[in-house]
């Protein structure tokens, strides 16, 4: 069965959702969006990892589970760091009563 | 297979678009887990089905539900009426459009890039890769993976000191 499918492929589409993360990052201006955005670009390069892995096959012709081991660790920092930021909007709601970015200009008070 | 992979492909960049396009932060977190959902279905296309699986729990479920919580209790209200800066657009689709043309002239000369995706008739004898995995994760990467529930550990206390009330 040929598919027709490249490694090409995966890593476009992986490339392209990395810009569209960076371009809303640049953009906008709530810091949750902004982290939302931050979270696809972490997810794209997840893609690029599971695509690698699964193109580099071993000796016994199976994918590299290494790269996918990782990308266990990947999703594991990311749900935390997910929290410890989302922990941070708060404080940072609690102190301004907004989540604009153009609100956060200082770093004392 | 190949019709799969652009429907599944055009789920994920349409979600991403949504997530940057959207003014409603709700609707924002919802393109998000469309988006994660079309992710998943290419790594399930990869052979890569725990991963797929993890994709779907721990990012569609989890951490969505998270921002959404999160957005809910903060009681943000819409950018409605306000426009995105011109200026920070424009930057950002030159800056990203630039990011594109080195990602696709990056591709072009990588020659292992066109290498087709053929079924792996070895992974039907082999064990299933959650098997495989599982072995790495308590083997090679036993250490790694303590540091990680440390990680945890470290992250759940800091979450509940950030949270509280005295911090300004």
């Amino acid at each position: 069965m040929d598919t027709g499918l490249t490694l090409n492929h995966f890593l476009l589409v992986s490339g392209v959702l990395f810009a569209i993360g960076f371009a809303g990052v640049l953009i906008r201006r709530n810091l949750i969006v902004i982290f939302m955005c931050l979270e696809l670009m972490l997810s794209s390069a997840n893609l690029t990892l599971v695509a690698f892995s699964r193109f580099n096959t071993t000796d016994a012709g199976l994918p590299d589970y290494n790269g996918q081991a990782l990308l266990f660790f990947i999703i594991t920092v990311a749900a935390a760091e997910v929290a410890v930021g989302l922990a941070i909007i708060v404080a940072l709601f609690r102190a301004r009563e907004t989540t604009e970015v153009t609100a956060f200009t200082s770093m004392k008070h | 297979m190949t019709f799969l992979f652009y429907i599944f492909a055009a789920l994920a960049i349409v979600g991403g678009i949504g997530v940057v396009a959207n003014r409603n932060p709700v609707s924002s977190a919802i393109s998000m887990v469309v988006s994660f959902l079309g992710l998943a279905a290419l790594f399930i296309q990869l052979d890569a089905y725990l991963v797929g699986v993890l994709q779907i729990l721990v990012y569609a479920g989890a951490i969505m539900v998270l921002f959404l919580f999160i957005i809910m209790l903060l009681d943000l209200e819409s950018e409605e009426g306000k426009r995105f800066n011109p200026l920070s657009t424009l930057g950002a689709v030159v800056v990203a459009g630039g990011l594109m043309l080195i990602v696709a002239g990056v591709l072009k000369r990588f020659e292992d890039g066109s290498r087709k995706l053929e079924p792996l008739s070895a992974m039907e004898e082999a064990p299933s890769d959650i098997h495989q995995i599982g072995e790495l994760l308590f083997t090679t990467y036993w250490f790694p993976v303590q540091i990680t529930g440390l990680l945890l550990l470290v992250a759940t206390v800091g979450v509940v000191l950030l949270s509280r009330r005295e911090i300004r």
